[in-house]
């Protein structure tokens, strides 16, 4: 029998297994050599919160999920085409979002009876008929790991680990990817463990070989490669952009960069990036706590570079008494929150857009901080570079939301023109910028430029501009300390305005409304960019007109926001949250929006977007 | 070498302690130090966390911040980690340094990174007026305790010989002298120093330190190390430091032990044992404690330590460029 190939435009492919199956790793190789091979694509990682929860269960499901196309695409994809389930636990926890007529490919020698228990199932769904929707191809991968691997010295325990290599030989076999780059990379990731190579490259090599040989599949696939933009390209995920964002925002502002912070999910991956790039004038300060973290970050802002601290929800809880101090004091400060599900430890790898709020409220007194949040994962390179220019000229903490869809998700990113890059003046004051009544000079640290209300910085080492600042109220211009009640309004009305003149300071906002004849807006934030982009598309493709904007800045909002909420008679506000943005839309334009919410730790779905403005007009 | 004069260190602002307290006599050996060093007052910075003392700063003619409770020492880490120009101080209290910034002073003391803590300890609360603090002595009376606290105190020496801090130090707000000899000890110290001060609150601790440092009571209850010299104290010399089976240390009179059983003191051991049994040889400053420079030794210091391998990577790699940091990515390239 000849195989035939079928080409596609796009396919969704979803590898689960235990948590210690790999499938994170088969995952992110599958999409690297999709990325060489052209094709445009976009990954959603989804793994427990434990490093190895008990084995065989569904708490131990992890799973890497990756959307390729010959084409543009927005997003991981809705509901995965392939799914590869290496054992009950996984099939049982990932079935329900197979697409119809879905392929479903599962390693046969798990299907146990003790593993069927502890996934939960009575029956073996392999043999009950309710898998009958689906195109289930049931392999052997264990047992045919093991027979592959028997000549390589492996023990058994050992050579079973190789499985997931097996599976990605066959799944590089069904889609045509090359066969030599995953090779290749084999050899080098595995170099130093002689044994692990072989039986990796062994299974691979029988996968991929099964595949061929089998007669099992009527059919491999192709999914050409898409029409990028010329350039150089790069797959990157939201987390490694970021921290390049961050190097480059240090070089752009011939800073040094002092990253503070302490590790947590889903950030930690920034300070491991930064860690390795200390010829870029970049130190990483592993500290003690996130507030320590923080302090570390803004003691560094004080000497003249640039302190950055990176974090989730629950360390922006810790750092907020010491923002307010970089609000009051006026220091640049970057703060990074990969935002993750809350309240509490909530779901610790599982994303969220819940902290809109704790960013911008979340402090005593009247603390604006502006906040930049990115849209994609390689747009996280953009934002830092953005959050960390709006710090830096005007001397405030400035949050930097993405989260952890974004930090672990990938997407092909076309490297930008460096030499394009905008440079970034810290602007510090070497003279005097007061003369006393004596003649001479001295240094008044809260004097500021009379448009844009930013205040003369001096860093230490400056001679003749010593003087002492602090989070006890300032004096105006002077800077000492003041208790004069008037004096307190005023400052707290600079610091504000001087937050808000930021809008004169930002791209004004641009909304994506190819009819220009629509009443209906969706304006998101943030991550769920590539969802509701996704989902215009297919209401467009049904000839439903709808406008889209999606927000980067979201304190100061741009400041055409209001007159564009003034077009639209419907603005629909889609958030994974309980409405947050909403409410700030609401309040302070006194318009009325609908909000439309999901709080599910996982990201829009298209569809989701679709069917909601779907309904919404069949409702009207 | 710079000159200046201690009028140069003195800020503008009008000191606002409480009359008689004893930060007056600390911000005064302060000034009269900082000369000696022959540094510029503009690579001198002060940063401090919240509380009486940490009103310290706005008093010196230096670069300074009053940062927020208990967090001066991570300030401070971070503005060391990127300035070994500047000479940092953090100026704390019993309450700031212990309680709060407990696990800051630690760790600040642990990474050894080169910054000098001056900890005014006046075993109560001032700024908050009046509560016990983790100095204060069991049964104190506050307005936090009023049937008297309960809780054991910290030792700070003790604590940060276990820190595994590489310079710790006490001294005492009435001997102007031997605070400074403790502090120029502490800046010489490459690292993270540590001098702890006990200094008198007359306002809700009033004479917590009379039975040490009162004029009359030095000599009897006042012990000095000095570093090769045996450990002898009392106004007839009749004391001393002695070794002992059980405690490591024990105060004992001349007279009844042995010539070769006096200890000598070694700030300079790389073990701490017996700092730290010399540390406990007072549980307050009621009996016979010590003062004096207890721990001094060399080791890495950590803003050193990391600026090495930045420079080791810039050797290897090259200073890293926009361009280079883009072109090590794995790319492919669409014509």
């Amino acid at each position: 029998m000849t195989v035939k190939n079928e080409t596609l435009d796009r396919i969704v492919i979803r590898f689960a297994g235990d948590s210690g199956d790999g499938m994170q790793l088969t995952g992110d190789r599958f999409t690297e050599s999709s990325a060489l091979f052209g094709n445009d694509l976009s990954t959603f990682p989804n793994f427990p919160a434990e490093i190895r929860a008990p084995a065989g269960t569904i708490a131990g499901v992890s799973a890497f999920q990756v959307h390729i196309a010959d084409h543009d695409i927005l997003t991981p994809g809705d509901a995965p085409n392939v799914l590869v389930a290496m054992n009950p636990a996984a099939l049982k926890a990932n079935v329900g979002d197979l697409d119809q007529d879905g392929m479903l490919i599962v390693n046969s020698d798990s299907f146990d009876e003790r593993s069927l228990n502890k996934a939960g199932y009575s029956s073996n769904p392999l043999t009950d008929d309710s898998l009958k929707n689906y195109r289930v191809y049931e392999i052997p991968m264990t047992t045919l790991t093991l027979e592959a691997t028997k000549e390589t010295g492996a023990k058994p325990r050992d050579a079973e680990r190789s499985k997931n290599f097996f599976a990605l030989g066959l799944i590089t076999w069904m889609f045509n990817r090359p066969f030599e780059d995953t090779f290749e990379w084999i050899k080098k990731k595995f170099a130093n463990r002689e044994i692990v190579l072989e039986s990796n490259l062994v299974a691979y090599k029988a996968g991929h070989a099964f595949g061929e040989t089998a007669e099992l599949f009527g059919s491999s696939y192709t999914v050409g490669p898409a029409h990028f933009t010329k350039g150089t390209y790069t797959n990157i995920t939201g987390n490694h952009a970021t921290a390049l964002g961050i190097v480059a925002a240090g070089l752009l502002s011939d800073m040094e960069v002092l990253l503070g912070t302490y590790p947590i999910t889903p950030a930690s991956d920034i300070l491991h990036e930064l860690s390795k790039l200390r010829h870029y004038n970049v130190k990483t300060f592993q500290a003690e706590d996130e507030i320590a973290g923080v302090g570390a970050a803004l003691g560094a802002s004080y000497g003249g570079s640039l302190g950055v601290t990176t974090t989730s929800g629950p360390g922006v809880d810790l750092k907020s008494e010491t923002v307010g101090l970089a609000v009051s004091l006026e220091l640049p400060l970057l703060v990074i929150d990969v935002q993750r599900a809350g309240p509490s430890t909530g779901l610790p790898t599982k994303t969220e857009q819940g902290d809109l709020l704790l960013a911008m409220y979340g402090r005593h007194g009247e603390s604006p901080v502006p906040i930049v949040a990115a849209l994609t994962p390689s747009d996280c390179f953009n934002a830092a570079i953005e959050a960390a220019r709006i710090a830096i000229k005007y001397r405030t903490p400035v949050i930097l939301l993405t989260d952890g869809y974004l930090a672990n998700g990938s997407e092909p990113w076309l490297l930008p023109d460096t030499s394009k890059l905008e440079k970034i003046d810290p602007n510090f004051k070497t003279e005097p910028n007061h003369v006393n009544s004596d003649g001479t000079g001295s240094f008044y640290p809260y004097i500021r430029d009379p448009k844009t209300l930013i205040r003369d910085m001096a860093i230490p080492g400056t001679p003749g501009l010593e003087h002492r600042i602090g989070g006890l109220e300032k004096a105006n211009e002077i800077g000492s300390v003041s208790y004069d009640s008037l004096n307190h309004e005023l400052m707290v009305t600079l610091r504000n305005k001087k937050i808000e003149g930021i809008q004169d300071d930002i791209p004004l906002a641009e909304v994506d409304d190819p009819s220009s004849d629509t009443d209906i807006l969706l304006l998101g934030w943030g991550s769920t960019y590539g969802a509701i982009a996704a989902g215009a598309r297919r209401l467009r493709a049904l000839d439903k007109k709808v406008a889209h904007l999606q927000l980067r800045h979201l304190n100061p909002f741009p400041k055409n926001l209001e007159e564009i909420l003034s077009t639209y008679e419907t603005v629909i506000v889609p958030e994974i949250n309980l409405g947050q943005l909403s409410k700030l839309i609401a309040a302070k334009y006194l318009v009325s929006v609908q909000s439309f919410t999901k709080v599910q730790g996982v990201p829009f779905k298209a569809a989701e977007i679709e069917r909601y403005v779907l309904n919404m007009i069949k409702e009207n | 070498m710079t000159v200046t004069t201690r009028k140069d260190w003195a800020s503008d602002q009008e000191v606002k302690w409480c009359p008689g307290c004893g930060d007056y006599s600390i911000l005064a050996a302060v000034q009269l130090l900082m000369p000696e060093f022959g540094i510029e007052r503009s690579n001198t910075v002060f940063i401090s966390g919240i509380g009486c003392a940490a009103r310290f700063p706005y008093y010196m003619n230096t670069y300074g911040v009053h940062s927020i409770h208990g967090r001066a020492p991570t300030f401070a880490t971070g503005l060391a980690l990127t300035r070994p120009d500047l000479d940092i101080w953090v100026v704390s209290g019993d309450g700031d340094a212990l309680s709060i910034g407990g696990n800051h002073l630690i760790h600040a003391l642990r990474r050894n990174v080169n910054i000098k803590i001056l900890l005014f300890n006046n075993q109560i609360y001032g700024l908050t007026k009046g509560q016990y603090s983790p100095t204060s002595e069991i049964g104190k009376v506050t307005k936090s305790s009023p049937f008297g606290s309960i809780l054991s105190p910290f030792n700070p020496i003790s604590l940060a010989l276990g820190a595994e801090a590489t310079f710790v130090a006490r001294s005492h707000d009435m001997d102007r002298n031997h605070m400074m000899e403790m502090m120029r000890r502490a800046h010489d110290h490459k690292g993270s120093a540590l001098v702890e001060i006990y200094q008198n609150c007359n306002v809700f601790n009033d004479g917590a330190f009379n039975e040490i440092t009162s004029k009359d009571k030095r000599a009897d209850n006042l012990i000095n190390l000095l570093d090769n010299e045996k450990i002898i104290f009392g106004q007839n010399n009749d004391k001393c430091v002695a070794y002992d089976r059980e405690n490591g240390v024990k105060i004992a009179d001349v007279s009844s032990v042995g010539e070769d059983e006096i200890v000598v003191y070694n700030s300079k051991l790389d073990n701490p044992a017996l700092a730290f049994a010399i540390s406990r040889l007072a549980s307050g400053p009621y009996s016979p404690t010590p003062v004096g420079v207890f721990r001094d030794v060399q080791k890495s210091e950590y803003g050193e330590a990391l600026r090495a391998q930045s420079q080791d990577a810039v050797d290897k790699k090259g200073r890293g460029t926009l361009e280079g940091l883009l072109g090590s990515l794995p790319t492919w390239t669409v014509d």
